[in-house]
């Protein structure tokens, strides 16, 4: 069997075959303050109380718009508190930083587990094995009371990274050119990635590339846990852990080969995040903001390779540059670490963790004619504003913050 | 069951549109709405060309569109607009797999059918479609096949929603 098929196998008494409709119980079911309100609202008009299976799988994580910048966020937010203090249910509120960031590192999501949450990217709980979902409100109000949901088991591709590459290369780099090499051929698959890239990668680096599978199209991306990927997630949950990995003989619809010695710094032009080139094309657009952040790009080590450029070197006086850390955690570890201040110092605007610019979050958006660099993974016409975004790595996005037009290197 | 609506091909330049993503069919700056009468209004809000949507869509109508139609976020409000609006079907050359089941599970009806593109209807054309087989009927003909839904799917689709599905069943 496959990854995913191992675990919905743990997770269900019906038979675990691709292409069949399975019954898949859920350990950790979540809602965003978006999404949240409605979850709540069907809950109440469907059902006559009794409206949680189990308090204690259950949680809302208010992300979206942190602290809630509109009166309807924070309307809805309030309603998602008043219910979940009446049900017993816990709040990450609107300091904790992106859900299911913060449920990783709080132990409570790891190999093995299966997870749902009001957020399309919540299958970058692949990058550590488990199975994530993102759901609509429907669904998610659907598990919050029975504990279970309908999945179409997927068949599954794996790809195989190979070669080495050579030049200088990050995560991102590597996700948007897998974007760009498996055009839709992940479409609504499972993925299982493999290759030796993988071992140089760290669950900072992890996250990223799980976090782009659902703009590959794919349901969910497996990054098999290595020793340093077990040892993190024992630290946060306090228990011994054993990875779900493949069966030998596990069957696979296809396996794709994707050769990686020449991976360099890519790009996604604006439109939509499968418009990747190498930095290299675009060298030289003046560029007019850059927002450092997200749930692909908002990590620690994302926040570290940020400092080391802004360090001594002054943002360009024609470029604002937002910092979004992931999570109050990275916030805490970077400010006892000193790169708040470096980053300040620089020039850069350092917000509050969340999802920031993805969501029309706390950050801002674009105008017409903005030019914006993005470390997030979605570009579509209007999503963060009236501005043309490209995404790029923070490398990339540091350097280019300094120089004032896209750049690889400073 | 039989579904019988007017056709809207939401295409531009006589070509269906790809990869129209939740932000084009509801923009997120629409998110906090929780009232699903109100999504109507904004349908298609970001997607030019169809921005007066709302006010030409009528009850029944049925949308033939193109290659992973909504993909993107999981917002269900990307499909309560079209329930708001009285769209009873959707055939698509493919869907983004959220926005499937999003769908389904509000109970409007999902056809995936690669092939649309090549079936001889255009917008304002009134077909049928049996949705036990996937077959869509123009002028008591079969001019293309979907894939039909799943057992489970049918089920849901047929009880009105998940949740008067789930009062009928314990899963």
């Amino acid at each position: 069997m496959t990854i995913i098929e191992k675990i919905f196998a743990s997770h269900t008494e019906d038979k675990v075959e691709v292409g069949e409709t399975i019954w898949l119980k859920i350990d950790v079911r979540t809602a965003r303050d978006f999404g949240g309100a409605q979850v709540v609202k069907n809950l109440e008009e469907n059902y006559e109380g009794d409206y949680i299976d189990d308090a204690s799988k259950t949680f809302f994580t208010f992300d979206t718009n942190a602290p809630a910048k509109t009166i309807g966020y924070a309307n809805n937010q309030q309603i998602c508190r008043i219910f979940a203090r009446k049900h017993g249910i816990k709040v990450y509120d609107v300091d904790s930083g992106i859900g299911s960031h913060v449920l990783m590192e709080e132990g409570i999501i790891h190999t093995g587990k299966t997870a749902v949450g009001t957020d399309s990217h919540y299958n970058i709980v692949g990058a550590i094995g488990a199975f994530g979902q993102g759901m609509g409100d429907v669904d998610i109000a659907f598990v919050f009371k029975t504990g279970k949901t309908w999945f179409e088991v997927p068949p599954t591709i794996k790809v195989n990274f190979t070669g080495m590459p050579e030049g200088m290369w990050s995560a991102k780099d590597l996700a948007l050119f897998t974007i760009k090499a498996l055009g839709k051929r992940a479409l609504g698959k499972a993925i299982e990635f493999y290759g030796e890239i993988l071992d140089k990668m760290s669950v900072d680096a992890r996250i990223t590339l799980a976090s782009m599978v659902t703009e590959m199209g794919g349901i969910i991306g497996f990054i098999p846990p290595n020793d340093e990927v077990i040892k993190w997630m024992e630290k946060n949950a306090g228990v011994k852990i054993s990875p779900v990995y493949a069966d030998e003989d596990a069957t696979y619809e296809k396996e794709i080969d994707i050769d990686v010695s020449n991976l360099q710094p890519m790009i996604a032009l604006p439109g939509s995040p499968s418009n990747v080139v190498p930095v290299s094309h675009v060298e030289g657009k003046a560029i007019d903001s850059v927002f450092i952040g997200s749930c692909t790009n908002g990590r620690y080590e994302d926040m570290k390779v940020t400092c080391k450029i802004l360090e001594g070197r002054k943002v360009h006086e024609n470029v604002m540059l937002k910092v979004v850390p992931t999570t109050r955690r990275i916030w805490k570890q970077i400010l006892e670490e000193g790169m708040i201040k470096k980053m300040f110092d620089a020039g850069a605007i350092i917000s509050n963790p969340g999802c920031a610019g993805c969501a029309a979050g706390q950050i801002g958006m674009t105008g017409e004619h903005e030019v914006q660099l993005s470390t997030a993974n979605r570009n579509f016409k209007g999503k963060q504003g009236l501005g043309d975004t490209y995404l790029c790595s923070p490398q990339t996005a540091a350097a280019s913050a300094v120089a004032g037009y896209i750049t690889e290197v400073i | 069951m039989m579904i019988r609506g007017r056709v809207w091909r939401i295409e531009r330049d006589g070509k269906l549109i790809d990869d129209i993503d939740t932000d084009m069919i509801f923009h997120n700056k629409y998110l906090h709405i929780v009232d699903k009468k109100e999504t109507a209004k904004y349908a298609f809000s970001n997607l030019d060309g169809w921005r007066d949507f709302p006010e030409k869509a009528r009850e029944n109508d049925i949308l033939i569109v193109g290659e992973n139609f909504g993909c993107g976020s999981s917002r269900q409000q990307a499909v309560d607009c079209f329930l708001s609006l009285g769209i009873k079907a959707i055939i698509g050359k493919s869907f983004g797999a959220i926005y499937k089941r999003n769908a389904i599970n509000s109970g409007l009806a999902i056809f995936e059918c690669p092939d649309i593109d090549k079936a001889d209807i255009k917008t304002g054309d009134e077909i049928e479609i049996d949705i036990e087989n996937g077959l869509i009927f123009k002028d008591g003909r079969v001019v293309a096949k979907a894939k039909p839904m799943t057992k489970v799917q049918l089920e849901i689709y047929r009880a009105g929603n998940l949740f008067k599905y789930a009062k009928h069943q314990s899963p």
